[in-house]
């Protein structure tokens, strides 16, 4: 079957980025502008800038909430990308607490630097926890970052991805056919683009 | 680790790239969608584009710069975009939420917000607010007027505001700035390094990332911006004119100890059609 990747447009900020980083990877890649066109595609891909509210804001309006949780559950590859990933928690505490999609157990909390400055911002390497589609056939990864939350997961087992900030940080999630990344590899020129292509094999 | 950062700050005038000297002389280098590939390759960490545009419109009609004529500082945020696999900010002409919602929907992941802030600080907070900090950098323009003493100023350098850039540094970060980008009007183009002491008194103020710009001559003066604690450094016309600077310049860093990306070639062929937008 031909894979098909279907970005989601919920308004995010870095759509067009995402979109574009994979229509230079991939044969077809479809906007997802509606529910119904969630189980047209092989592989779903959730962007995501801004507050974590926003975004449950919005795809709450869109109408995604529940279908995305169904089409997620037909087993097709999900790729939450920064704030897309960490709608999938049950909960987020940015600006107050806030529900997410609780696809994956945990909550969003704010990263403790230990003092070094926030938000953290820039290439950051990331530790994969173990073998993982995602960091197949790299070398000490290193993508952009730019958050002050992170994803605490309750289950350590779904961790796939971790880096030093003071502390250190859940960089990326997985969880059968679920994968989140805290990271924006469409804003990380060569290991960003190998993490999305690794994900398009998945 | 987090690493230091290498941030290419490309000045737009009407369209093109150009070079400047104090916030006053303009040399025109060419059409700016040109640059971001080879940037992009070359280990650039991320790109600023400023736009100091006198009109609001572009029309580039000059053969020589190979491009299709552009209407629109959104046109070309959406051409830099596609070919561009890595952070992207825009600034200059930056006065609603509006202006930012469009430049981060043509494909810029950050805002830089300047003489806007200036006179609405409020504007600081409602942009966090709506798109997150780190999507708002302030910059700071600042010339040095006395022994340790600076002054802030706006609208291009042209306007003093009575304030001081470590203290409104502060009252920015207070506000939801999630970054601070810092330039010498004074050593701007003069090639002599960076206001060590200017950039110390601010990143010394606030606990959010401080990008240095303005005077780089010598690869040894971002080290020196970052030894006295710049997150990143920045630099515009050094890297017009040297080949392969960016990559020489992340060499010189990396050998010389500092924690910065190791500087590998990569080649990406963005298969992306310019023009298209979605």
């Amino acid at each position: 079957m031909t894979k098909k990747i279907g970005v989601i447009n919920y308004g995010s900020g870095n759509f067009t980025s995402v979109y574009n980083a994979f229509r230079s990877l991939a044969p077809e890649v479809r906007v997802i502008d509606r529910p119904e066109e969630l189980l047209s595609v092989t592989h779903l891909v959730l962007p995501g800038v801004g507050s974590f509210i926003s975004a449950m804001e919005r795809l709450t309006k869109m109408g995604l909430v529940d279908s995305l949780n169904k089409a997620i559950l037909t087993g097709r590859p999900f790729l939450g990308i920064c704030v897309g990933m960490q709608v999938l928690a049950d909960v987020g505490f940015e600006h107050g607490e806030f529900r997410g999609l609780g696809i994956l157990s945990g909550a969003v909390k704010k990263i403790d630097s230990h003092g070094l400055r926030l938000p953290h911002i820039g290439w950051n390497e990331v530790e994969p926890v173990r073998e993982n589609i995602l960091y197949c056939g790299m070398r000490k990864p290193i993508f952009y970052f730019v958050h002050s939350y992170h994803f605490v997961s309750n289950s350590l087992s779904v961790v796939s991805g971790t880096c030093d900030y003071g502390n250190k940080i859940v960089c990326s999630v997985s969880h059968e056919n679920i994968h989140g990344v805290q990271f924006h590899p469409e804003k990380s020129q060569r290991d960003g683009l190998h993490l999305l292509k690794n994900f398009i094999s998945a | 680790m987090l690493k230091k950062r290498l941030i290419v700050c490309l000045l737009l005038r009407n369209g093109v790239i150009v070079q400047s000297k104090g916030f006053k002389k303009y040399q025109n280098l060419g059409n700016p969608t040109a640059i971001v590939q080879r940037l992009s390759d070359w280990c650039c960490d991320e790109l600023i584009y400023l736009d100091i545009s006198t009109e609001p419109a572009y029309d580039l009609r000059r053969d020589d710069l190979k491009g299709p004529n552009r209407r629109s500082i959104n046109d070309i945020i959406s051409d830099v975009a596609a070919h561009c696999f890595m952070p992207l900010a825009f600034g200059g002409g930056v006065r609603t939420l509006d202006d930012i919602l469009l430049r981060i929907r043509a494909g810029a992941d950050k805002v830089v917000v300047n003489t806007s802030a200036l006179e609405s600080p409020g504007f600081i907070t409602q942009a966090a607010r709506e798109f997150g900090s780190q999507c708002v950098v302030v910059s700071i323009d600042a010339l040095k007027t006395g022994n340790a003493v600076w002054e802030v100023y706006k609208n291009g350098g042209r306007v003093p505001t009575g304030r001081a850039p470590a203290e409104w540094a502060r009252e920015a970060e207070d506000r939801g700035a999630g970054e601070v980008f810092l330039n010498s009007i004074d050593r701007d183009g003069m090639g002599t390094g960076y206001d060590l002491e200017l950039l110390r008194a601010v990143c010394s103020a606030v606990n959010v990332p401080v990008i240095s710009c303005g005077g780089v001559g010598d690869w040894e003066h971002l080290k020196q911006g970052l030894d006295a604690g710049a997150s990143a450094v920045a630099a515009a016309n050094i890297f017009h004119f040297t080949e392969n600077s960016v990559y020489n310049a992340k060499k010189h860093l990396f050998e010389g100890g500092v924690d910065v990306r190791e500087p590998v070639f990569f080649a990406h062929n963005a298969s992306v059609e310019m023009g298209e937008n979605v």
